[in-house]
């Protein structure tokens, strides 16, 4: 293996360790700040397979990632979201954090070795790419499942986008660039919007649980 | 023979002089993060010279437990530091004698029956101490074991001399992701193991937080002085494992003439001077977790060693 392509094997280990830490971490803003890392680490994976061979799509991916998961989405969310939510224990989750935990190896495992089909086929992939992109995806769907509040429920969401895009730079390296762009625009639009639906529901009800949003009230003021 | 018998006592002198030393100087760099003075970095070694001295007294209801367990957690280190490279990075005389499951099994020994004296001595925070520190034990436990699985099938051994050699030949090896989480893991297991922040207060006075310390609170005098000894040689010990064989293998003597000894325990000292540093930042930035939260710090080692094992076997 290359020396690019060492390095690039150590960033998808702490990919999957930060995805896997999304799902424990208590704080909302912990959880915040992993999300940070995580995106910064895809970027990092992006400019390491880009080097060599030299492929300018996924420098500007890279690029891209690093304006929009790295700077605007944390940005927006603390700008939208009030500031109590970052500081609050997130308290009512489905599953106790070793269980998570535990949940999270399974999927890694399995990811890894759903990832092995697609690896065999193309065999002149990033094999770690795919592999780790697809278990870092259910690892993302496994925070969607476990955390309750809006805020970590968005994370998930663009956690799992994260991992789609570390399969993505393996598959297709010359991806057009007018869909790196699309979604540059599209994710921070997602981020915008649910931030300021949290910010309403944190208004109206005092609480930003998903679950507790799904009953209708109504209260007389 | 006698030159790898006499290297070996070089080592025993190395930990036994300086361990005190760097326990003074890890106490001295946090107070002096809290804009606090602090005690000299020699006061360790006062300490330990005053409680020598003084009268031991010993419980009325103990027995032979209590009195012989201070010189077996005087005496573990002693006997793992002839098993790992402290100061030379070829094996010496005990070298093949065990491997760092070994390491893991002579700790335990010192451990249980630091456990037992605890509860011998009648005192009832003894006996919590001892059951917390069983309770954490056990559950850093699997993740010593997958570090060392991790070790063994990287290194394709787990004697610690022919484990370091490894590292050192391609120095990518250093960077593999298999290597770096184990090390995350390892850490992790030696903040546990010797008791410091983030799983519990080494400076605490308070009886009902503590873990690792209300099993010291019955011995005195010379017990007292081995047993707190024993605490700073362990300490040494592990952080040697963590770094001549598990980080960075590097600056250890290649042959025995006195000069490359000497410089090697200049290295040395640097170096475990450097993870002091580390574990200051750490304990001046964590707050003590609750005793039911450890569970969920030891759960995340854990992950972090599986996943190491993981990038390991899928050759990631």
């Amino acid at each position: 293996m290359t020396p690019l392509g060492e390095l690039n094997a150590l960033v998808l280990g702490f990919f999957i360790v930060a995805t896997i830490a999304m799902t424990v971490t208590r704080q909302v803003g912990a959880c915040l700040q992993v999300f940070i890392v995580q995106s910064l680490l895809l970027a990092a994976s992006a400019f390491l397979l880009g080097a060599v061979p030299f492929s300018w799509h996924l420098f500007a991916l890279g690029c891209v990632t690093l304006l929009s998961k790295a700077l605007v989405i944390p940005w927006l969310l603390r700008w939208l979201v009030p500031g109590e939510i970052y500081r609050k224990r997130e308290i009512g989750r489905t599953l106790d954090t070793p269980a998570t935990l535990l949940a999270a190896l399974a999927l890694t495992f399995a990811g890894y070795f759903f990832a092995q089909h697609l690896v065999k086929a193309a065999p002149n992939l990033s094999a770690g790419n795919v592999s780790m992109g697809f278990a870092a995806l259910l690892v993302g769907l496994l925070v969607l499942a476990v955390r309750v509040e809006a805020v970590p429920q968005l994370l998930g969401i663009l956690a799992m986008e994260n991992a789609a895009f570390l399969a993505g730079i393996a598959i297709a390296p010359d991806f057009p660039l007018i869909a790196e762009l699309a979604i540059a625009f599209d994710v921070p639009l997602l981020a915008f919007i649910v931030a300021l639906l949290t910010r309403i529901a944190y208004r109206r009800m005092g609480t930003t649980e998903v679950g507790a949003l799904s009953t209708l009230r109504e209260r007389s003021r | 023979m006698t030159q790898s018998i006499a290297l070996n006592l070089v080592q025993l002198a190395f930990v036994l002089g300086l361990s005190p030393l760097f326990a003074g100087v890890l106490a001295r760099c946090k107070e002096i993060v809290q804009s606090k003075r602090g005690p000299s970095i020699l006061q360790p070694y006062r300490d330990l010279y005053k409680l020598i001295g003084k009268e031991e007294r010993l419980p009325e209801q103990s027995s032979w437990i209590f009195r012989t367990t201070p010189y077996l957690v005087f005496a573990t280190p002693l006997v793992v530091t002839l098993l790992i490279p402290v100061l030379t990075d070829f094996p010496l005389f005990f070298a093949f004698a065990g491997d760092m499951l070994a390491v893991g099994f002579i700790f335990a020994i010192s451990g249980f029956f630091f456990a037992l004296a605890a509860i011998d001595a009648g005192n009832p925070y003894g006996a919590m101490g001892a059951s917390r520190t069983r309770m954490v034990g056990f559950l850093a436990e699997p993740v010593l074991i997958i570090v060392l699985f991790t070790v063994s099938f990287v290194a394709s051994s787990t004697i610690p001399y022919i484990v370091q050699q490894h590292w050192v030949h391609p120095v990518s090896n250093l960077f593999a992701p298999s290597h770096v989480l184990l090390l995350v893991a390892f850490f992790m297991i030696i903040l546990t193991e010797t008791g410091r922040l983030p799983v519990d207060n080494p400076s605490g006075h308070f009886e009902l937080a503590m873990i690792d310390e209300s099993k010291a609170l019955e011995f005195s005098g010379r017990s007292a002085a081995l047993v707190k000894y024993g605490g700073y040689m362990k300490f040494v010990v592990l952080a040697v494992v963590f770094l001549n064989v598990l980080t960075t293998p590097w600056g250890l003597a290649n042959d025995a003439a006195l000069l490359s000894i000497l410089a090697a325990i200049g290295f040395v000292a640097l170096k475990i001077l450097v993870l002091v540093a580390l574990i200051v930042i750490v304990e001046s930035s964590y707050a003590k977790l609750r005793l039911f939260r450890i569970a969920d710090f030891l759960a995340g080692a854990f992950v972090v060693s599986v996943t190491a094992m993981l990038a390991e076997l899928l050759h990631l």
